[in-house]
């Protein structure tokens, strides 16, 4: 019932969140040189003198800014996020069918980054100074300066070129009519190295914050009694200190979603995956701002529900937060 | 903070990641001379392999492979350095200004900060960058604009613990301006902590401009890494040289600056000291 409550009023905390990428969408429209339709018709010149006019109604661009912008809070509210003539679809269609494939691609990578990181702080922190922790943070240094994109490529080069293990873009094979576990495994086959390139950072970034926090809590006053009361030191990692060094994790997890999504366009672009990386790349270089923004507008959202979302599991985790 | 840096010399990675900064700009400052010729002039054959005439070969249309990483590092680094530069500015007002006031000043402008945070930052450089058409200094304000939150949520923290010093009230009790008291008095007693985690956002600032060059966002006219590694993509099954290098570059240019920013992190904030 707490927790319930607890939900609602962080729900409603969030909504300002939303309310401002709104107004922060709205300014970047008006930034944008030219005409602010041109903008949302997305190609400039290319829209016909009608569909420019009808838009200019549509989104109230004949009238004061101050109705422009109720008209365009509006419309978001609605989720009317427009039309990508260049696609030539509705932009909030475009975006779902393209949800699938990058939610696969960041959860895999997501979920790789956060369980060995969280496997290799505890190792590197248990084994403090000594040479697995020194190996394990010297590939985490090296991890941590690596840009995703020329991994990916350098990978593309040695498993794909050279050695010819693994497909080099797309989703599944292309016309190979694979079906039930052959299919999965697939796509499992086309995902590995776009998941490997999204996550190595990550990975980096974890273990670095789960070496910290093990550390800091095996000097905690409850560590010394659990180990004056003569328990293992396997019984007092995994019992006692394992559970309270996870919580710091849980927080910047979540902080780090929004970065994911970034990550997530130059890897799929490097990969072809057909997911809203790809979309956001192609409305780039056919400068269709309405859908880039639409894309940054749903992100924004996603981040926002998976940061409540991480809000709710650290108060189920540690009982102590006060709801 | 002279101690500090007594510290930071005694730590060898720290040490080492500057030896790498400190060839990289020796190359920045001797790029003109060993490389006179526009990076984007043809140089010689197409897609020769490296360890020819050309010591990191050349990309599809004949440039020297080695002369566009050289200029490209200079563009690496003033859009890192400045980036970093306008970050810490804005940053500091806006935390300084809400550490010091408090109250309503401090829950708006953190609010503000909270939010900056949130949103998806490098799809809103991306954002910033294509409004403003792409250029050196659009890629100075997108990456500013996302890195800003950080400095400015450190200054207000440090402002908040500082706030109660005698210093500060001796100032106040003095009949300094709030100005002068930010400025001239609170802002220099968080130097040490600005650039030690400012040297680290130098790092992801290089890292933002190639994903951002990567992705064609980078300024056409000027040579940069991102914009090698996005140009020898098409090649990449029979030159790999081209997209190889500046990679390595960009790896070895993070990587330095990284454990000069964690050896500083490490001398200059005692509270982290014992980890």
């Amino acid at each position: 019932m707490r927790l319930a409550r607890y939900m609602g009023y962080r729900l409603v905390t969030a909504l300002p969140v939303i309310f401002g990428i709104i107004v922060l969408n709205f300014l970047l429209i008006h930034l944008a040189p030219g005409d602010a339709a041109s903008v949302l018709a997305g190609e400039s010149g290319a829209a016909t003198p009608e569909y420019m006019d009808a838009l200019r109604h549509k989104f109230g661009l004949d009238q004061s800014l101050g109705m422009q912008f109720l008209t365009y809070v509006s419309n978001m509210a609605h989720f009317n996020l427009g039309y990508s003539y260049r696609n030539d679809a509705d932009v909030s269609s475009l975006i779902f069918e393209r949800l699938g494939p990058t939610s696969l691609l960041m959860l895999t990578a997501f979920g790789t980054a956060v369980a060995l990181g969280i496997i290799l702080g505890l190792v590197a922190a248990t084994g403090r100074n000594s040479w697995r922790d020194n190996i394990i943070s010297l590939i985490s240094l090296v991890a941590y300066a690596t840009p995703g994109f020329w991994l990916g490529l350098m990978m593309i080069v040695i498993f794909s070129i050279g050695l010819g293990w693994l497909p080099t873009s797309g989703f599944d094979t292309v016309g190979a009519g694979h079906e039930g576990w052959a299919e999965v495994w697939d796509v499992a086959r086309h995902l590995v190295m776009p998941a490997v390139s999204l996550a190595l950072f990550y990975l980096a970034l974890y273990a670095r914050l789960m070496r910290a926090s093990v550390l800091e809590q095996t000097g905690m006053d409850y560590v010394t009694t659990a180990r004056a009361k003569g328990q293992t030191e396997r019984r007092i990692m995994t019992g006692h200190v394992l559970r309270n060094a996870l919580l710091p994790i849980v927080t910047i997890a979540g902080v780090q979603a929004g970065n994911l999504i970034g990550g997530s366009i130059v890897v799929e672009t490097v990969f072809g995956w057909p997911g809203i990386g790809t979309l956001a790349f192609n409305a780039l270089q056919s400068r269709d701002l309405n859908l880039l923004l639409a894309i940054f507008f749903m992100s924004a959202c996603l981040i926002v529900i998976i940061n409540l979302a991480v809000d709710v599991i650290y108060v189920m985790l540690d009982p102590r937060m006060e709801i | 903070m002279w101690q500090g840096f007594a510290r930071f010399a005694r730590n060898r990675m720290a040490l080492f990641g500057a030896a790498v900064l400190l060839c990289l700009l020796l190359l920045v400052v001797l790029t003109p001379v060993i490389y006179p010729d526009d990076p984007f002039k043809l140089a010689g054959p197409a897609l020769q392999p490296p360890g020819g005439s050309f010591l990191l070969g050349t990309d599809t249309l004949g440039r020297d492979v080695a002369a566009e990483i050289a200029y490209g590092a200079r563009t690496s680094l003033i859009v890192g350095v400045g980036a970093t530069l306008a970050a810490i500015v804005i940053g500091a007002v806006a935390g300084g200004v809400a550490g010091y006031y408090r109250g309503m000043t401090e829950t708006v402008l953190m609010r503000i900060t909270e939010f900056f945070q949130t949103i998806p930052a490098f799809i809103f450089a991306l954002l910033i960058v294509a409004i403003l058409s792409p250029s050196v200094s659009s890629e100075i304000i997108a990456i500013a604009a996302v890195s800003w939150p950080s400095i400015a949520r450190l200054v207000r923290g440090e402002f908040v613990s500082l706030g109660g010093r005698e210093f500060v009230q001796a100032c106040a009790g003095l009949g300094a301006s709030d100005a002068r008291i930010i400025f001239n008095h609170m802002l220099p007693n968080c130097a040490s902590s600005i650039i030690a985690v400012g040297s680290l956002l130098i790092g992801t600032a290089i890292l933002l401009e190639a994903g951002l060059a990567f992705l064609g966002l980078g300024d056409p006219n000027v040579m940069s890494w991102g914009l090698i590694i996005s140009a020898g993509r098409a090649v990449l099954r029979s030159a790999w040289w081209i997209c190889t290098f500046p990679g390595v570059a960009i790896l070895l240019t993070v990587l330095g600056i990284n454990l000069i920013g964690d050896g500083l992190n490490e001398a200059l904030n005692p509270r982290l000291r014992e980890r």
